[in-house]
């Protein structure tokens, strides 16, 4: 289907379509306990790595789905949205994300999800996201040479390390295990711990 | 008031989000996004208060380019993620009005953080051309180097900020 390669997506039925797929990211965020901001900063305290697990699984489902998909050839990956992998934006980026992120509670969809279970603290995250991103305005000029993707574009793991593609989402997937086993030996450590 | 229900297991949950990717790129041939959606309705925002704010800036004025910035497929996930979020909430009982933080935070410390924190984080994904869901997961899916420098970069950042905001949530 491919409505981003087809120039669709801000159709009416590619608004209405992400409206849909938007209803199911609240809603798995949301089971997932991301509706609460105490829950989402308890991993940087070691107490519950919820927020690794389910970010790890959901990442190696969808990249080891998008590869079976590719080799059936019912997708075209080369045919997909993916924002431009620059190492200095998204290495600053990341580093201001996180302080905002331990600080604030939240990050951007989970502050939404925070809005809807009726937390104000989000409601006033989300305010103050709006805000930044609007004073990114005032930087982006100096900046702007930074962001071009030819000054440091470092593309994808795979094309990287000359492996495929499905050897990179099994090899994510195989690193998603072994985080899974020894976050929750660090979750059973510290429950012991504060008990004892 | 009965109780809320207990959350479903984190790898289901995340099984069930990665699905819902997959979904994302399947049908519309990207993944997921949070932050796009807020930029815009903070763009529109600034465009209704303050019009010549927006004409004077050329980053700004972008988002003008071709029409009115609120009809972005972002923006209607946006409020699919609202919506999702309500109907999960609502179902399991989880639906609570009131500021959430650590049992000897004071309302006044946890809503100036988040403040501050949502600004910092806004600002940092404009930087990153994506947050958790536009950079971290969907690129991270699609297995793009400046996804994984991203989120390593927002982890070692919130675990060293963290010791010094214990107090807002522990």
């Amino acid at each position: 289907m491919n409505l981003f390669a087809n120039g669709q997506l801000d159709t009416p039925l590619g608004l209405l379509l992400a409206l849909l797929v938007g209803t199911g990211f609240g809603f798995w965020l949301e089971r997932a306990g991301f509706g609460s901001s105490r829950k989402l900063t308890a991993i940087f305290y070691l107490r519950d790595f919820a927020v690794l697990k389910v970010m790890f699984a959901a990442m190696a489902t969808a990249a080891v789905g998008l590869q079976v998909l590719a080799l059936l050839g019912r997708i075209d990956l080369d045919a997909l949205y993916v924002p431009t992998s620059v190492l200095w934006p998204q290495a600053i980026g990341g580093l201001l994300f996180g302080l905002g992120f331990v600080a604030g509670g939240w990050c951007p969809g989970t502050a939404a999800v925070g809005l809807a279970s009726g937390r104000l603290d989000a409601l006033v995250f989300l305010l103050g996201a709006g805000a930044g991103s609007v004073a990114f305005a005032g930087v982006q000029p100096q900046i702007g040479d930074l962001l071009q993707a030819g000054t440091c574009a470092i593309g994808s793991i795979p094309a990287n390390l000359g492996i495929s593609g499905m050897t990179g989402a099994l090899a994510l997937t195989g690193i998603a295990l072994g985080a899974f086993v020894g976050a929750t030996m660090v979750e059973r450590w510290m429950a012991k711990r504060s008990v004892a | 008031m009965s109780n809320p229900r207990p959350y479903w297991n984190p790898y289901l949950a995340g099984i069930g989000l990665g699905l819902v990717l997959l979904l994302a790129y399947v049908v519309l041939g990207t993944g997921l996004g949070a932050s796009g959606g807020i930029t815009r309705l903070a763009v529109a925002a600034t465009h209704t208060a303050a019009p010549q704010v927006v004409a004077g800036n050329e980053y700004l004025a972008s988002y003008y380019a071709s029409g009115n910035p609120l009809s972005h497929y972002l923006v209607t996930m946006f409020v699919g993620t609202l919506l999702g979020g309500f109907l999960s909430a609502f179902a399991a009982r989880r639906i609570q009005l009131g500021v959430e933080r650590g049992p000897t935070a004071g309302v006044a410390l946890r809503l100036s953080l988040a403040l501050v924190g949502g600004a910092l984080a806004g600002l940092g994904a404009r930087f990153a051309q994506g947050c958790t869901s536009g950079q971290a997961l969907s690129g991270g899916a699609m297995l793009q180097t400046g996804s994984f420098v991203f989120t390593g970069a927002c982890f070692a950042a919130a675990f060293a900020l963290a010791p010094l905001v214990r107090k807002e949530w522990r």
